[in-house]
């Protein structure tokens, strides 16, 4: 392990991959502040670019730079204007405007940067920690346990959607897994499901479908209604300020610390990301928080910024444990970079501590450099990068759409991609307002193809599907699977059924 | 009905053509010394039918005993898209479908250029002494970006050039 870890260092440290951690928080933070433009579709938009440097750990190295930038830059959107340009963000509104309209935005943007630093940091620690354990285990599996894992993480993301919600989320990641069907693929001789298209043979490009479920979507909301990039007052134009009070620094120590923490682990379970650990950890110290402090909650109150900035940043970290030990994303933008790095002939997964050790090193030392840059680099600059929110919405919306157009576009040279683009981000668009979550089906379309390679490996080898109750591993794995599907609805009918006796005691 | 359950809906229609492709049509495709193997190409999709019609009855069900489906938390109501800017969305959506049309035979200067420039004028943009420039040097700017630093070819000039 040391040995891997000094590699790591030294590929970290390369001049090379130096500037790809701070191209890589330059661009994340310049376009994640923009409404419209989350990391998913950051990172979709730069996968071929990192595709073209054609180093893994460089290319790993930039992506997960953009990540972090991306979700930093959200949140200084989400403090100036009031407009989270991230999901995971727009806890970090609740406190961070309030602060910024009391003219305390260059505070504001402090704390958010300490708590991002910090989140990431102890984050990247744990991630140490865990990630070697994790692999080891990980390599005992065989593929039928493989299969069962898989099978797992699809039922976690669809059991996290929410009440009343898991049953489209798993209509969801059973569209994707069908989309992934589609065209050739290694296992067989002749493509499957192209109904004669020719343009369908190669089958549908990830970044395609990552564009036309969340950029596309994202962007017709803007056109849509309007009042969705209107911007709450001008919270931006006294970033003068950037200090912080020695009593704040005390009064955030503990928040952060415990934030740190729970944020690496919701990221670490699949299908809980940034967004629900920002959330929780806002609900979570409001709740811990006594008299004047919890009343200050909502109205500037630093503690209720530090919160959510911190755990968005330790869950973006923790979300890299099961992609890079088990090989299986635990969110919609985890997915996208194991898309590119299976473009990138990495395979993810225990294998990759073992075959790849500097690659697998490298990217979690650069999180430290990340974060370091963030904090360093990044804060500076952001009155300057804050004169982008200016641009105006007549030109943002098409620019927007450019890029998404050519994210797609440039990875497969292919105009029909454009088409597909297009039908694709209009159904997206009309199963977004109906209400179905989006990221299972892309989830389940990258883990698609795995899906079967394993599932066959496993058929063939036992010659059937007995591998199913006859390794108990996959039984309980599988079995897990099915739990984790019908507890939302357990708990609501016991819920149910406690609150009907509650009313009758009444 | 409700447009939660008219996607269910359809999506049950998918699974149901998807199913038959599996288990009719590539069934009968199978060589028969293939029939020995334990995997095949139509094993997933088979499962994957069937999990996908048990799935989407079950969406039917819930939004119906849920009655209101609450939509879309943040954003639009579906039932009343008038009240949106649907004719500007939807001149988007044409503009892209152009774009994509035009891209390989007028070129990737002329048509981003057409893109940026109709995209802010369906918006709502009239200063078009400052827009023809922007679009212009957005265009090459990207173009140059794409081609010289990344290495990636575009097409800039249209056919006949």
């Amino acid at each position: 392990m040391i040995e891997g870890i000094l590699s790591g260092l030294s590929t970290a440290f390369s001049i090379q991959n130096l500037l790809m951690v701070i191209a890589g928080c330059l661009i994340g933070t310049f376009i994640g502040m923009l409404p419209g433009l989350g990391p998913m579709s950051i990172i979709a938009i730069m996968i071929p670019v990192a595709i073209q440097i054609g180093d893994p750990a460089a290319a790993l190295i930039l992506l997960a730079g953009v990540y972090y930038g991306a979700i930093f830059g959200g949140s200084t959107s989400s403090i100036l204007i009031n407009a989270p340009g991230v999901a995971g963000t727009v806890a970090t509104a609740f406190d961070g405007y309030p602060m910024a309209r009391q003219g305390q935005a260059g505070k504001a943007l402090t704390i958010a940067a300490i708590g991002s630093f910090s989140g990431g940091t102890i984050g990247a620690i744990l991630l140490m920690g865990f990630a070697p354990g994790l692999a080891t285990v990980a390599l005992l599996f065989h593929s039928a346990e493989y299969f069962a894992l898989m099978v797992v993480g699809l039922a976690a993301i669809a059991a996290f959607a929410g009440s009343g919600q898991v049953a489209k989320a798993l209509m969801m990641t059973v569209l994707g897994v069908m989309l992934a069907t589609v065209g050739e693929s290694a296992l067989f001789n002749a493509p499957r499901f192209t109904f004669g298209i020719y343009d369908l043979q190669s089958g549908i490009s990830f970044i395609t479908l990552a564009m036309a479920l969340f950029a596309l979507p994202e962007a017709l909301y803007l056109v849509l209604n309007p009042k969705r990039s209107e911007r709450g007052g001008d919270g931006g134009s006294n970033i003068s300020n950037l200090r912080i009070t020695r009593d704040e620094a005390k009064e955030i120590a503990p928040v952060i610390g415990r934030q740190s923490l729970q944020g690496f682990f919701i990221g670490v379970m699949p299908g809980a990301g940034a967004t629900i650990a920002s959330f929780l950890g806002y609900a979570v110290e409001r709740n811990i928080a006594k008299g004047e402090d919890r009343a200050k909650f909502g109205k500037g109150s630093v503690k209720g910024l530090a919160a959510p900035e911190t755990a968005n940043n330790a869950a973006c970290t923790g979300s890299f444990v099961p992609l890079l030990t088990l090989g299986i994303p635990g969110s919609g933008t985890t997915a996208i970079l194991l898309g590119a790095l299976i473009a990138l002939n990495v395979a993810p997964g225990p294998r990759l501590m073992v075959d790849n050790p500097s690659i697998f090193w490298a990217v979690i030392i650069s999180m430290y450099i990340g974060n370091v840059v963030l904090l360093i680099l990044n804060l500076p600059l952001i009155p300057y990068i804050a004169k982008l929110l200016e641009i105006p919405r007549n030109y943002l919306i098409p620019f927007i759409l450019f890029f998404t157009m050519m994210g797609s576009y440039i990875g497969q040279n292919n105009a029909t991609e454009l088409l597909l683009l297009t039908g694709m981000g209009i159904v997206a668009t009309i199963m977004r307002m109906a209400g179905y979550p989006l990221a299972p089906m892309l989830i389940g379309f990258i883990l698609g193809p795995l899906l079967e390679d394993n599932f066959a490996r496993a058929m063939n080898l036992t010659d059937g599907i007995s591998f199913m109750w006859e390794r108990p591993m996959t039984l309980a794995l599988l079995f897990f699977a099915i739990i984790l599907i019908f507890l939302p609805s357990i708990r609501a009918g016991f819920a149910r059924l406690k609150g009907d006796e509650a009313a009758q005691g009444d | 009905m409700t447009l939660e359950r008219a996607i269910a809906l359809i999506f049950i229609v998918v699974c149901v053509v998807y199913g038959y492709t599996a288990f009719v049509v590539m069934e009968a495709s199978i060589l028969p010394f293939e029939r020995n193997l334990a995997f095949l190409p139509n094993v997933l999709p088979k499962w994957l039918s069937v999990i996908g019609v048990v799935v989407g009855l079950a969406v039917l069900i819930q939004s119906r005993a849920g009655a209101e489906g609450e939509g879309d938390p943040d954003g639009i109501d579906a039932g009343n898209l008038r009240q949106y800017n649907l004719g500007q969305t939807i001149l988007l959506l044409a503009l892209m479908v152009a774009y994509a049309l035009l891209l390989r035979p007028i070129g990737f200067l002329t048509t981003t250029t057409l893109f940026i420039a109709g995209g802010a004028v369906i918006l709502g943009e009239r200063r078009y002494v400052l827009l023809v420039p922007v679009a212009v040097l957005a265009a090459f700017l990207i173009w140059y970006l794409v081609q010289e630093v990344l290495g990636i070819f575009l097409r800039p000039w249209p056919w006949f050039v």
